[in-house]
């Protein structure tokens, strides 16, 4: 039986939500799993809405199409709730994780009646403090494999200290920031 | 045993082209396919590869430089897409008629205008009558497969074509996928050393390459190239039992995806196949059968054997990811129509142009073509056999 896993990211190019959709399939590739991690390209520059994928499955991922219904939702900059269907297709079954400060009952206005599941998470709060500037990726891909309870958070945290290392050789600098910012949104993404 | 890897298709083609190691790589940037030459480029200035890098001004010269070197004896790559191959167009006939061994990695895109970055097989369809071998691969896998069996089939002293590697840019090229990788010191070993017969640069057999060759000869080694071709498809099999022997990875001349007792199948080439596999295990679970030849070589193109294969079927449709803009059917669909005709199978096929300028091609709509070709089943006949998949048509959103 096929435990595929679709999971859709929308965020503004800039923010790194592919680079997040690529750590996320890292993430599950060192626990096993098959795995693909696209964006959708189109016109990009700076700011613009970006989309990217990633399938999880413990079987060989035959699809290469983009997600149309997917399980999980991840939307890295909420001014994309006015512009983008974020829940098109969503599973009800599933849930959508959105970086905002905003209520649950603000954002269901803009939810389009879905009955999911609803997560948020300060992402922008967290990554200045961590970081002391504005890299949403990291704290939305830590509140995505909490929701999705995809791996055991210690094998998350082990994992991505060891990806931070080789990823940033050259700025070593950055590494302990953004563990701070992965663990502090582990602890912080809550269901509205 | 292989190394368990993620690698996007692009990573995955500079990794072989890493491994093989080749004497000089021509090449210009062009999306999607930029990356493969940007890597390669980065394994030069680290040393591990000691291939002399040749940083072109355009693709013409990329191509150009490869024959060049190619006939000084040398083992040559490039890597391109799109509008990257078409510039290139005058070179590509002649580094096939100089028989110049040349691999390259092609990276699937549409062809301007207008401009579009994303995947179709415009591009290739293009150079399908051009003289060189024309591998198509579903994954990343494949696309690292083929290239590490490419110069094992080109270099073959009775083949001596160039060939081309193709995968779907962006869909693949751009994919991180799991990956299967061989040791570098096993690829060495499974691609061997270039020693070819006739060189420029072998001093005790001074040789002309390229010169006038009018009424008198052309034909005969138009002929000639032909015959290459033929005898091209005997090495592809040969190359492939030989790499299954190595890492237990089978490749024919197609892949037959649940055809044998199948009523119904699709024919397509690259990533679209996967997406069709799925949907024939969802039409399996219902009863329905349903199948997949998958082509993976193109050129030379096998048509007995596709013929054979698809003889016993009730209704075949053929995926064309390129419109050929001729009034009468895409490229593929020409191919195996004919190959069909010539013999005898008396099949209904029909034809869609799908995923042109890189629009997704959704599994529920592969789906539909099953549901077509039950249709198709049913009536024993085909009215209009080219159509399109996914087209927008007026009214719709």
């Amino acid at each position: 039986m096929s435990d595929l896993l679709e999971i859709r990211w929308h965020g503004r190019g800039g923010q790194g939500a592919k680079t997040a959709s690529l750590l996320l399939a890292d993430a599950a590739f060192n626990t096993g799993k098959y795995i693909q991690g696209f964006p959708e390209y189109g016109p990009e520059r700076m700011g613009a809405p970006i989309t990217a994928y990633n399938r999880i499955s413990s079987t060989p991922i035959r699809l290469h199409s983009n997600i149309y219904y997917p399980d999980y939702v991840v939307v890295v900059d909420d001014t994309l709730l006015d512009s983008v269907d974020v829940t098109a297709g969503l599973k009800e079954s599933g849930a959508i994780v959105i970086n905002t400060t905003k209520s649950g009952d603000e954002l269901r206005k803009h939810l389009k009646g879905y009955k999911g599941g609803v997560y948020t998470i300060d992402a922008r709060r967290i990554s200045e403090e961590a970081l002391g500037r504005y890299f949403p990726n990291v704290p939305m891909l830590a509140a995505i494999v909490k929701v999705t309870g995809l791996m055991p958070e210690d094998d998350f945290v082990k994992d991505m200290e060891g990806s931070f290392k080789h990823k940033f050789a050259k700025k070593p600098e950055v590494i302990d920031g953004n563990m701070q910012a992965l663990k502090q949104a582990l602890k912080e993404v809550k269901k509205v | 045993m292989g190394i368990r890897e993620r690698l996007s298709g692009n990573e995955a083609a500079a990794t072989a082209m890493k491994q093989i190691n080749p004497d000089v790589v021509a090449a210009f940037p062009i999306t999607p396919s930029t990356e493969i030459p940007q890597y390669f480029s980065t394994f030069v200035d680290n040393g591990v590869v000691d291939t002399e890098f040749i940083a072109v001004e355009g693709e013409h010269s990329a191509m150009s430089a490869c024959i060049g070197a190619e006939a000084a004896g040398a083992r040559a790559m490039t890597a391109t897409s799109a509008n990257g191959l078409s510039f290139m167009w005058e070179m590509i006939y002649i580094a096939s008629s100089l028989r110049l061994p040349i691999v390259m990695s092609l990276v699937n895109r549409a062809v301007s205008g207008p401009l579009n970055i994303h995947c179709d097989h415009s591009d290739a369809m293009g150079v399908r009558d051009s003289g060189w071998i024309m591998l198509f691969s579903e994954t990343n896998q494949e696309a690292y497969d083929n290239l590490l069996m490419a110069h094992r089939i080109a270099e073959n002293k009775n083949v001596m074509l160039p060939l081309m590697v193709c995968q779907d840019g962006f869909i693949t090229s751009h994919a991180i996928e799991n990956i299967i990788l061989e040791k570098d010191d096993e690829v060495k070993k499974f691609v061997g050393t270039y020693n070819p017969e006739h060189y420029l640069l072998n001093p005790d057999e001074p040789i002309a390459v390229g010169p006038l060759d009018l009424q008198g000869f052309l034909f005969e080694h138009k002929a000639q190239q032909n015959e290459a071709m033929k005898a091209a498809k005997q090495v592809i099999l040969d190359v492939a039992a030989d790499f299954e022997k190595w890492t237990g990875r089978k490749y024919g001349l197609f892949e037959k995806y649940k055809l044998d007792d199948a009523e119904i199948a699709i024919v397509c080439m690259n990533s679209t196949a996967g997406t069709t596999k799925f949907v024939v295990d969802q039409l399996r679970e219902k009863g329905i059968k349903a199948g997949l030849l998958k082509i993976r070589v193109f050129r030379p193109f096998p048509t007995e054997e596709i013929a054979q294969a698809l003889s016993h079927l009730k209704a075949v449709a053929v995926l064309d990811k390129a419109d050929s803009l001729n009034a009468a059917g895409g490229a593929l669909y020409e191919d195996v129509a004919s190959a069909m005709y010539q013999s005898g199978a008396q099949v209904p096929l029909v034809n869609y142009v799908y995923g042109i300028g890189g629009r997704d091609t959704r599994a529920d709509e592969i789906e539909s073509v099953y549901n077509d070709l039950l249709d198709i089943k049913y009536a024993g006949k085909v009215d209009d056999p080219y159509r399109y998949l996914g087209l927008r048509r007026e009214g719709d959103k």
